[in-house]
């Protein structure tokens, strides 16, 4: 095969580069904005309270939380328990703790996120034409060994992701339902938080469903499509959703921390939700 | 007239260094200008390469201010004139003089990729029929014009030096655009996964972003590679799938 032969110029170091312009400013703020996100999760995680509001008739459950599978009795849980029996007892619990692992996996192994990972925190290249740490130049193994390899599985976690759609979207059906005050049944109506929740369902919908996977699974797999009229119509959908993946992945972020937030301060009475309809 | 400074690598590879030249700019230059009104005035042993002046023939690739770029599109009025213009040759390839580097490479890598290998003629006589709705899809990956900038990107060639086992990123539009044409019926998975190494690409997108044919290389080309090599190679259930409904055969790593 060709190449040993070629006399290459030397490899730059760390961060070396003709660029003129700010090119850290990109991965840094990655950098910045990531650990902010998994620093404000694990803590969202590990508190375990504040997470369901049902102040003024609401069901407001947080994104972290969702589905409940486990919780105090008057929340919408799944199990008629607190924690589940085989959970050892020297390790706190959250319910979060279970149901995280999910989405945590799907950002994880994102075609977007890993580009954007690699670059902010490993430096795979810091930058686009900026030299990368020594160490690893020709070692490079990229995605081909263990353990990047397992990065192939991503079509594993947008299986149960879609899923996390669904039970999302229902949150916010749920959140449009308030207890009437004599505790006789319920009324639709629209409160912040019930248009907070929406938005977090759209938004992760948007993200979830412009997934490269799901782009393949419905029809980039294939060479012709015209001869089937509604796997092409997925496609054309999941390509103009795949288009912006980047911005979806990044609002549906931002937004899914503050829905915990806004449920979080809502439960620890720092501020009130405001009933629209 | 306004003056600005071009920063030149000249001489050859370990040897060569930057050297500074002066010269007029008006409005509506663009870098190969520059380069040529310094070769007249004052370096008539500049060596740089370049065709059509018109972003088409690929030839005129460097590095200017670090970014891979084509010099013939490069305007001059995009550029901060308060410093020097930065111009070198690309470092993914064997430097031979100035701005001139061997990108023979890849035109040897180019060969070992699977030619196109259409399905029997549809027509008695010897013709196909397809939806134009089909072929839309690869039009696309036949804009590129070989100028290499994305393959000088990519880390994976520049800073890994992996030229034997990557065939880099233009390779992967290429093979794309056999691989998803709705007649062909060549099998490459085997191929990206083994010695075109498209599992090195860690997907950082650089060579979307160089390339001046705006070709979506990551997304549309390289991404849709993988899962088709995830489809053939890594997915359980794909496999187990296919015991019983056959794809088109494997062309072997
Ligand atoms: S996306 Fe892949 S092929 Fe493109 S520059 Fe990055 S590593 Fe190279
Ligand atoms: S894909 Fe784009 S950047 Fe790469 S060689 Fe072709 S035109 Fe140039
Ligand atoms: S590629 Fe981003 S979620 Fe699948
Ligand atoms: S001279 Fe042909 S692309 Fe620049």
């Amino acid at each position: 095969m060709s190449g040993s032969d070629l006399q290459l110029p030397q490899l730059r170091g760390l961060g070396k580069t003709s660029r003129t312009d700010a090119w850290w400013l990109q991965p840094g703020a990655i950098l910045l904005g990531l650990t902010a996100f998994i620093v404000y999760t694990t803590w969202a995680a590990l508190q375990g309270q504040n997470y369901f509001y049902d102040g003024g008739g609401a069901h407001y459950l947080s994104p972290f939380y969702s589905p409940l599978l486990f919780g105090q009795e008057n929340e919408p849980r799944v199990f008629a328990a607190t924690h589940p029996s085989w959970w050892p007892a020297w390790l706190p619990f959250s319910p979060a703790m279970l149901i995280l692992i999910g989405p945590a996996g799907m950002r994880f192994t994102c075609y977007y996120y890993r580009g954007a990972y690699y670059k902010a925190f490993w430096g795979d290249p810091p930058a686009c034409a900026v030299g990368e740490p020594g160490f690893r130049g020709r070692r490079y193994r990229g995605e081909r060994k263990f353990p990047l390899v397992m990065q192939n599985a991503h079509r594993y976690f947008f299986y149960p992701a879609a899923i996390f759609v669904l039970i999302l979207s229902y949150d916010a059906f749920k959140a449009m339902w308030f207890t009437r005050a004599d505790a006789s049944g319920s009324e639709f109506g629209i409160g912040v938080g019930s248009l907070v929740l929406a938005a977090n369902a759209i938004l992760l919908g948007g993200y979830t469903f412009g997934c490269h996977c799901a782009r393949h699974l419905v029809g980039g797999g294939r060479d012709t499509l015209s001869d089937a009229p509604v796997r092409r119509s997925c496609y054309t959908c999941v390509s103009w959703l795949n288009r912006k993946h980047m911005a979806w992945a990044w609002v549906s972020l931002i937004w899914v921390a503050l829905t915990d937030v806004y449920v979080r301060l809502l439960c620890a009475g720092v501020i009130t939700d405001f009933r629209i309809i | 007239m306004p003056r600005a400074t071009f920063r030149i690598t000249r001489g050859r590879g370990e040897s060569a260094s930057f050297k500074d030249y002066a010269t007029d700019v008006s409005e509506g230059m663009v870098v190969l200008d520059a380069v040529h009104q310094v070769q007249a005035e004052s370096a008539p042993d500049l060596a740089c390469r370049w065709n059509c002046k018109a972003g088409k023939c690929g030839s005129c690739s460097a590095e200017i201010n670090g970014k891979p770029r084509l010099m013939c599109m490069t305007r001059l009025s995009d550029l901060d004139l308060s410093m020097p213009v930065i111009i070198e040759p690309l470092r993914a390839f064997p430097h031979v003089k100035d701005l001139v580097t061997d990108v023979s490479w890849n035109f040897r890598v180019k060969k070992r990729i699977k030619p196109f290998k259409p399905r029997r003629p549809d027509a008695p006589d010897g013709t196909w029929r397809m939806q134009q709705s089909d072929v839309d899809r690869v039009q696309e990956f036949r804009k590129c014009i070989e100028c290499f900038l994305c393959q000088d990107v990519c880390h994976v060639l520049r800073d890994h030096h992996k030229h034997e086992e990557f065939a880099g990123p233009r390779h992967f539009v290429y093979a794309a655009a056999l691989e998803m044409h709705p007649l062909d019926t060549e099998n490459r998975a085997g191929d990206l996964r083994g010695k075109d190494g498209i599992g090195y690409c860690n997907i950082t997108k650089c060579c979307t972003k160089v390339c001046p044919e705006h070709i979506t290389i990551t997304d549309n080309a390289i991404i849709p590679l993988k899962e088709r090599v995830v489809d053939e190679f890594y997915d359980p259930l794909t496999r187990l799938f296919r015991i019983f409904k056959p794809r088109k055969p494997d062309g072997g790593a």
